[in-house]
C-alpha cells in the first residue's frame, strides 16, 4: 500500500542481519509507527543466502512484502544485493556492504563470482549506495559492528531521529563493546550521508 | 527480545507471543519437540517459572505429557510442527474422546512453501478428522489471544483444542498486548473418571457419541464467537478466510467485506450462509488445501477458490491480488539475475563433514534423515540419497536390503543423528536386529539437536532448563538391543573413520558406528580458546583434497596463465588452497586429509 515503506534486508547467514532488522524496527516502533517483520530460522541459517522483510506505516497487515515493493534494501554481501531484484523497482535504493562471501561452489572452483556485480542495479537506474562496513568496523575497533555500521548508514532513510537509535544500541548492545557499536553506528551512517 | 513502544504493548515474534499466551492463559505444564517453526515457542516458555516447561524426545511423548497433566487438572500444552502432528496422532485421535480436566492445547506450526520442511501439510486436516476444535490466528497478538481463548474453550467443551500457525505467524515480529495471568481455581489433583479416562471399548463408544454432541455444541457456540467476524465493506466481492491468509486479502482488497474465520473448525454454518448471501461473488483465499473451500461448497455455497488462489506454497499479497484481478497485476516487474546459488551448508568444523566425505568417496547407497546432517545431500559431498521422516532412514535400510537380498551385502549404510535416533530411530534399530539386517547404522552424535538451533535432548546431559540430566548411553542401548559390533569413532580423524567404516559395511552381520563430537556452535564450543588451522602455501601442491570437503572457511584459490611457474610451483598446478583462519572451527579435517604437510594447526 503506498502509506506503507518496504526494507528488505539480505545477507548471508551469520552476518548479524537479525540484530540489524531489530535495531530499525525498533527505531521506527519508538517514532510512533506500526512495523512488523518477517524472518526465515532453521536451514537458512547455515550460511545461506537470508532476508528479513520489515513493513512500516500506519497500520501494517501483511508481513510480507510483495515482489517490485522493496522501497529501500540493506544488502551486508554484493551479490546478495542483486539476488533479490524482482523486489525492487526503479526507485528503490540499495544500501550495500561492498563484502564478498563466497559461495561453496565458487569457494570450490566449480563458479566463478560474477565481477562487477553491482553494475547489475546500476545499469537498471537504481540508486546504489556502496559502503565498506567491514572497515568501518574494525577502525570502530570491533570487526563484529559491522551490522551496526550498516544501521548507521540505513538511518539516513528512516523516519527516526538519530539520537533515538543510539539510545537503542546503547541499550541493546553488550556493554563492553557499546563505544564501538556506536563509533560504528556514527561512522556508517556519515558514509551514506557522504554518498 | 522486548521493548515497549508504548504502554502495555510489547513488540514480539508470533511464537514468543504464543509463550506469554500461554503463561497468561495460566499453563501448568508444557511439553513438546523442536521443530522450524514452532521451536521458539518452547524456548521462550521457559523463562517463565511458573510453568513447568520441557523437551520431550518426540512429539507423540509431548502429547501424551500434556494429556496427563490435563488428566490432573492442570492446564496443558503440546507444541510442534506439522510434520509432529503426524507422529502425535495416535494420542491426538483419542484425546479427542477423553477430552481432559485442566484444558489441553495442541500447538502446531504449519510450514507452507517448505522453508525449512521435508513436505507441505495443512494440519486443518486433522482437525476434521480428529473431530477436535481448531483456532486459527493471523498475527503475533492474535497468537496471544487465541491461545487463552483455545484454553477456555477446551474446558467449556472438554475437548483437546488445536491452535495452528504458519511460519509466517511464527517468525513475524508485531505488536502484541500483554495481559494479566490467568490463576486456575483448583490445584492439580488425582481423580479417578474411568468412563472418561479408560478408552476400552464400551467407555470409547460412549464417548464416541459424546464426541458428536460435542461437536455440535461447538459448531452451535462458532456462530457467536468474536473471533469469528464479519467486517463490513464494499459487498460486490466478498471474502472468507482464515490466518495469515487475512491479511493478504485485507491488503489487496482493503475496502471488501470479509468474513474472517479465528476457528477454521467447526465453521460457523449460519453466518457463513448469510455472508455469502449477501454479496455478488464470493471468494474463498486460503493457503494449501481448499479446507474451507470444500466445506463450503459441501454447503452448496457457490465461491471460487483453488479455481484462482493456488493450493501450492504460501500466499502473499501479489498472489491474492493478480488471480482475483489480474487488471490490477503490477507491471515491468525486474526479472532475476543469474548468479551462483547459495545453499545453507555445514558449518566449518562441523563433525559431520568428514563422515559424508568418507560416504561420497565409497559405493554405498546413504539411506539419511532428518536434521543438519540432511545438507549431506548437497555438492560437493552428494553422499545422502533417501531422505523420507524423522527415523525413517534404518527401517528404509533394512527394507533395502531384505528386497535386495544377497546383492545388498555392503552396499548400505544408514545415517541418523543423535536427537532423531532418539526421536524415532530407536524402534527402527530394534527392528533391524530382530530381524536379522546385516547392515551398517551411522549415528552421528554431536550432543544436540543442532538444525533447530542447539536444543538439548536425552542424549545432551542437561534439560530445556539448562540444568544437569542424565544422559542416555547411546553406545550402551545400542548394544542392548542386540548389536555386537558397535564402535565409536572421533569424525575429524577422516582416513581414521574410513578404514573402520569400511570394516563395519564388510561385516555380515547389524554394525554401528557412534560417530562422537559436539557440535561446533555449542556454547562450551565457542568459548574454546581462538586456534585454527593454516595453509603453508609452499607446500601446497593443489591437489583439492580439502577442498573436497566442502568447508566454508577453505577456499580455492586458482592461478591465472603463468601464474604457477612464476611462483615457483610446478607449471601443471592450477591454483591452491586457503583457510579462512577466522571462519576456521579447528576441527583439523583438511590436516587429517593432506598428505603433503601444508596444512598446519598454530594459535593466531
Amino acid at each position: 500500500m503506498s502509506d506503507l515503506t518496504n526494507i528488505l534486508f539480505s545477507g548471508v547467514g551469520g552476518q548479524g542481519i537479525l540484530l540489524a532488522s531489530e535495531l530499525t524496527a525498533t527505531g521506527l516502533l519508538a517514532s510512533g509507527f506500526d512495523v512488523k517483520k518477517s524472518e526465515v530460522h532453521g536451514m537458512a541459517q547455515r550460511g545461506g543466502s537470508v532476508t528479513a522483510q520489515l513493513r512500516y506505516g500506519k497500520k501494517v497487515y501483511s508481513p510480507l512484502i510483495e515482489p517490485g515493493g522493496a522501497d529501500v534494501q540493506m544488502a551486508f554481501e554484493m551479490m546478495e544485493a542483486v539476488r533479490y531484484l524482482p523486489y525492487l523497482h526503479k526507485d528503490s535504493t540499495v544500501i550495500v556492504n561492498t563484502q564478498h562471501i563466497l559461495p561453496p561452489s565458487v569457494a570450490t572452483g566449480q563458479a566463478l563470482y560474477p565481477e562487477n556485480v553491482l553494475d547489475e542495479l546500476i545499469k537498471r537506474d537504481i540508486k546504489v549506495i556502496a559502503v565498506d562496513a567491514f572497515t568501518i568496523a574494525k577502525e570502530a575497533g570491533e570487526v563484529r559492528t559491522a551490522n551496526v555500521a550498516l544501521v548507521g548508514a540505513l538511518s539516513v532513510y528512516l523516519p527516526v531521529e538519530e539520537d533515538v537509535l543510539t539510545d537503542i544500541i546503547e541499550r541493546r548492545v553488550p556493554e563492553r563493546f557499546r563505544k564501538e557499536n556506536l563509533a560504528a553506528f556514527a561512522a556508517g551512517r556519515e558514509a551514506a550521508t557522504q554518498s | 527480545m522486548t521493548e515497549k513502544p508504548q504502554e502495555n504493548s510489547l513488540w514480539m515474534s508470533g511464537n514468543e507471543a504464543i509463550a506469554l499466551g500461554a503463561f497468561e492463559a495460566g499453563v501448568g505444564v508444557a511439553s513438546g519437540y523442536p521443530g522450524t517453526p514452532s521451536t521458539e515457542i518452547l524456548e521462550n516458555l521457559v523463562h517463565y517459572p511458573e510453568v513447568y516447561t520441557e523437551w520431550a524426545p518426540n512429539e507423540k511423548v509431548g502429547l501424551e505429557v500434556a494429556i496427563g497433566a490435563s488428566f490432573v487438572g492442570a492446564r496443558a500444552l503440546a507444541t510442534m510442527k506439522h510434520v509432529g502432528l503426524n507422529v502425535a496422532a495416535d494420542p491426538l485421535f483419542t484425546a479427542a474422546y477423553t477430552g481432559g480436566k485442566g484444558g489441553l492445547v495442541v500447538l502446531v506450526a504449519d510450514d507452507p512453501d517448505m522453508h525449512s520442511s521435508q513436505n507441505e501439510q495443512d494440519s486443518r486436516n486433522y482437525a476434521l478428522a480428529a473431530k477436535i476444535p481448531m483456532l486459527e490466528p493471523s498475527d503475533p497478538a492474535e497468537a496471544k489471544e487465541f491461545i487463552k481463548q483455545a484454553f477456555e474453550l477446551s474446558e467449556q467443551l472438554d475437548t483437546p483444542v488445536i491452535v495452528k500457525i504458519t511460519t509466517r505467524i511464527a517468525h513475524v515480529k508485531g505488536v502484541v498486548f500483554k495481559g494479566e495471568r490467568y490463576q486456575p481455581q483448583e490445584q492439580p489433583a488425582i481423580e479417578k473418571h474411568p468412563e472418561k479416562f479408560v478408552m476400552l471399548p464400551a467407555m470409547a463408544r460412549r464417548r464416541r457419541v459424546f464426541v458428536e454432541e460435542r461437536m455440535n455444541r461447538c459448531t452451535e457456540l462458532a456462530e457467536e464467537l468474536q473471533c469469528n467476524v464479519i467486517e463490513e465493506g464494499d459487498r460486490s466481492r466478498g471474502f472468507i478466510t482464515s490466518g495469515v491468509s487475512y491479511l493478504y486479502v485485507k491488503e489487496a482488497f482493503p475496502d471488501a467485506a470479509i468474513l474472517k474465520l479465528g476457528m477454521c473448525w467447526p465453521l460457523p454454518e449460519q453466518k457463513i450462509r448469510k455472508f455469502a448471501e449477501s454479496v455478488d461473488t464470493l471468494y474463498v483465499v486460503e493457503e494449501l488445501d481448499p479446507f474451507l473451500e470444500t466445506q463450503l461448497k459441501a454447503l452448496g455455497i457457490d465461491c471460487h477458490g483453488k479455481d484462482l488462489i493456488p493450493s501450492i506454497g504460501e500466499l502473499n499479497t501479489a498472489i491474492v491480488r493478480d488471480n482475483i484481478d489480474p487488471s490490477q497485476k503490477k507491471q515491468d516487474l525486474f526479472e532475476p539475475v543469474e548468479l551462483p546459488m547459495r545453499p545453507p551448508n555445514m558449518c566449518a568444523g562441523c563433525p559431520h563433514r568428514g563422515i559424508f566425505f568418507n560416504l561420497s568417496r565409497m559405493k554405498v547407497f546413504v539411506s539419511g534423515d532428518i536434521g543438519c546432517y540432511t545438507l549431506g545431500f548437497l555438492p560437493p559431498l552428494n553422499a545422502m540419497d533417501s531422505t523420507v521422516c524423522m527415523g525413517a532412514s534404518i527401517p528404509m535400510a533394512h527394507g533395502m536390503e531384505k528386497a535386495l537380498g544377497d546383492d545388498a551385502h555392503n552396499k548400505i549404510v544408514s545415517i541418523i543423528g543423535d536427537s532423531t535416533f532418539v526421536h524415532s530411530g530407536i524402534t527402527g534399530l530394534i527392528n533391524s536386529v530382530y530381524n536379522g539386517s546385516a547392515s551398517t547404522l551411522i549415528i552421528l552424535d554431536n550432543r544436540i539437536t543442532a538444525m533447530t538451533g542447539q536444543q538439548p535432548n536425552p542424549a545432551s546431559g542437561n534439560t530445556i532448563k539448562g540444568e544437569a540430566a542424565q544422559s542416555l548411553d547411546l553406545e550402551a542401548l545400542c548394544r542392548a538391543a542386540g548389536v555386537k559390533h558397535v564402535q565409536v569413532v572421533n569424525p575429524h580423524e577422516v582416513p581414521e573413520c574410513r578404514k573402520i567404516i569400511r570394516e563395519e559395511v564388510e561385516r555380515d552381520e547389524m554394525s554401528v558406528i557412534i560417530s562422537q563430537a559436539p557440535c561446533v556452535l555449542l556454547p562450551e564450543m565457542k568459548l574454546r580458546k581462538p586456534v585454527s588451522y593454516f595453509t603453508n602455501i609452499d607446500n601446497c601442491v593443489g591437489c583439492t583434497s580439502c577442498i573436497r570437503l566442502g568447508c566454508p572457511a577453505i577456499s580455492w584459490n586458482p592461478f591465472k596463465e603463468g601464474e604457477a611457474e612464476e611462483r615457483g610451483y610446478k607449471k601443471s598446478q592450477k591454483g591452491f588452497s586457503q583457510i579462512d583462519e577466522v571462519l576456521c572451527n579447528d576441527c583439523g579435517q583438511c590436516a587429517s586429509l593432506c598428505k603433503f604437510n601444508a596444512i598446519t594447526r598454530g594459535e593466531g
